[in-house]
């Protein structure tokens, strides 16, 4: 006959304890040891362990409904860009190609070149301030998310709040003043005007720093005991362990300043980027339907190859460290 | 009273009583201490100084000013906010339609964000990639409004008129986007499509970043279902994750603007999809009367922070 818990002694209670701790352990460990077998023998070894694929199928098909309805307008857009110039005005409207073809894209990269610079300029520019940014602004920006989430020093609070208010600040007026400051500085119509205030934009700041407090301060004070410096823990122990936020950063930079148009910071040809040339030529208007199609799914491509690199980078490190223990 | 003793020995210097002397010679001291923390924070902030924090702060002030660009601003305190609000009659009308719109791209898409990624992260690591594509794409392929105006286009070029004519459901095409009835639900549904952007990525991140080994230690506390496991484990160990979602979220909740514009024009058919940033666009980059246009963002500005701290409040236990 069981007793009842408060009726034991210590050390009864304590061994009664151990042994439900050591079932419950067990039951998960014969679970996952299923499961992953049942993996192991579906597919290759680098798995995540403990879902059952019942399940999965029944997420699959729910997200897979739902994920039509997100990619139905970014298919149009790829068909729209192969369609020659009479299906596009065809009535009722396909939705496939009859007769695909890559006029479209040879035409805008055509019109691209008929203009005062050849367009690999604009590929250069484009790349160029892409990668400095992001490269930048992940370096500095994630420095000082570790200062600002680990670090207790006068002035932290302050800043914290700083970051997060300056996020919620959006006016019309702001860009009028962001652009006196930029003419103050003689930046204007140069590469700087394009890379500097995209690096000092405090979204990434704030997820890093959200990321890093997530990790445990004890990680940190045993690094410092062991005499190491707060760059290296920085860099060498937090990095590691926020990879997730770290990758989502650097899409979120490229996409930013793969995207952004640049508007009335520079003027020079030889300095513009593609989106300044493709709303150029989108601006002549409905006889370059095709073209803006085209330009519309050529624009997509980078931050879609960087965004598949980052996250397969991510599962690959998360089914790693799922594996060790 | 020897308690009282007691406890004083154990106080922090920072937690002392100090004189204002003391105090500002203890502060000196941490930051020299705490100098490599400068150091680091230096890049960044720098920058983040003059392209940021300097332009916001010359912002502020303009909303109680007269300015037109072409000469200095004006002083004239509170005029543009009784003007907003006792006189301009759009911009009453505006509030009601941004409320409208942050309701739907705020706490539901937010909870959706939640949902998907949630759903997302109990599927096998190349689904993973795949679903977290599928649904961020729509903020990657950012501006190709074109193409839902191909789809909500008004006459029988449009994909959805000539669907529902050949189903037979309507005889003759819907003015999707100059009806007054249909605008602003089909506006939603565009911003509901853009809207699982930063939040929905930070979410994925989040769910990627919990430490594993929690959930073992959660079976031995007794956690038996995956709903268990999500409210107990999951959920706290991504606290500051979903604050930065739900931060990104009021941002894009209640600065609606440019997907309305886009697809119904500017201005739409009355007034139907007009936001307060639309209403803010109006003056600002129409009309030219900057005081007016920044003293509307101001609001804006406002609220927001109420509902960051609201946020903040509701979160509270999880963060930080």
């Amino acid at each position: 006959m069981k007793k009842r818990k408060k009726d034991l002694k210590p050390s009864e209670l304590a061994a009664l304890q151990a042994e439900e701790n050591a079932a419950a352990l067990e039951a998960l460990r014969k679970r996952r040891e299923k499961e992953h077998k049942k993996m192991l023998k579906s597919k290759g070894s680098n798995k995540q362990v403990g879902k059952s694929w019942k399940n999965d199928v029944g997420i699959f098909l729910l997200l897979a409904f739902m994920g039509l309805f997100m990619i139905f307008p970014i298919y149009l857009a790829v068909v729209n860009s192969i369609k020659p110039v009479q299906e596009v005005f065809l009535m009722p409207p396909k939705l496939y190609a009859i007769d695909p073809t890559l006029d479209n894209f040879s035409d805008l990269f055509k019109i691209a070149n008929n203009s005062w610079v050849p367009f690999s300029r604009n590929v250069f520019n484009s790349l160029m301030v892409t990668v400095v940014a992001t490269v930048f602004h992940v370096l500095f920006a994630s420095t000082a998310a570790f200062v600002l989430s680990k670090c207790r020093f006068p002035g932290n609070a302050l800043l914290n709040e700083i970051v997060v208010v300056a996020l919620l600040f959006n006016s019309t007026v702001l860009y009028i003043m962001q652009y006196m400051v930029m003419a103050t500085l003689g930046m204007i119509n140069t590469y700087s005007a394009l890379i500097l205030p995209i690096i000092a934009t405090s979204m990434g700041l704030y997820l890093m720093r959200q990321s890093m407090s997530t990790i445990p301060d004890a990680m940190i004070e045993a690094a410092k005991v062991d005499g190491a410096g707060l760059l290296h823990i920085c860099w060498g122990i937090v990095m590691p362990n926020c990879k997730p936020a770290l990758m989502t950063i650097i899409i979120f930079e490229f996409q930013t300043s793969w995207n952004q148009a640049g508007g009335g910071l520079v003027y020079d040809e030889a300095l513009k980027t593609i989106p300044v040339v493709v709303q150029q030529i989108a601006a002549a208007g409905i006889a370059r339907q095709g073209a803006i199609a085209a330009s519309a799914v050529v624009l997509m491509i980078p931050p879609l190859l960087v965004f598949v690199l980052a996250q397969r980078n991510v599962m690959e490190t998360m089914a790693h460290a799922g594996m060790k223990d | 009273m020897t308690e009282n003793t007691a406890k004083k020995e154990i106080l922090l210097p920072s937690e002392r009583k100090m004189s204002r002397k003391e105090r500002f010679d203890y502060t000196v001291h941490e930051m020299k201490r705490n100098y490599m923390c400068y150091i680091m924070l230096a890049p960044f902030m720098l920058l983040f100084l003059v392209f940021t924090i300097i332009p916001v702060v010359m912002s502020l002030p303009m909303g109680f000013t007269d300015f037109n660009m072409a000469s200095l601003p004006k002083w004239i305190g509170f005029q543009n906010f009784y003007t907003m609000f006792l006189e301009d009659d759009v911009f009453i009308g505006s509030i009601r339609t941004t409320l409208i719109f942050a309701i739907f791209t705020g706490p539901l898409s937010y909870a959706m964000s939640f949902l998907l990624a949630w759903l997302i992260n109990e599927l096998h690591p190349t689904l993973k990639t795949l679903f977290t594509l599928v649904f961020y794409a729509p903020s990657m392929a950012g501006n190709i409004y074109f193409v839902w105006q191909l789809i909500f286009s008004g006459d029988q070029y449009g994909y959805l008129n000539a669907i529902l004519m050949e189903l037979g459901i309507t005889s003759s095409a819907i003015q999707w986007l100059t009806d007054g009835n249909y605008v602003l639900a089909c506006v939603i549904i565009v911003q509901l499509w853009v809207s699982m952007g930063a939040g929905f990525l930070a979410m994925r991140a989040g769910f990627q970043g919990i430490d594993k080994s929690m959930y073992e230690a959660g079976a031995i506390e007794g956690i038996k279902s995956r709903f268990q496991e999500l409210f107990y484990i999951t959920i706290p160990s991504m606290g500051p994750s979903l604050m930065f979602a739900a931060v990104m979220q009021i941002v894009s909740a209640f600065t609606v603007d440019i997907v309305g514009r886009m697809l119904a024009g500017f201005p739409s058919t009355d007034y139907k999809v007009h936001t307060i940033m639309t209403h803010a666009f109006d003056y600002g980059w129409v009309r030219y009367e900057m005081g007016y246009s920044s003293a509307i963002c101001f609001v804006l500005f406002v609220v927001m922070l109420v509902c960051n701290k609201l946020v903040g409040k509701l979160l509270g236990k999880y963060v930080d």
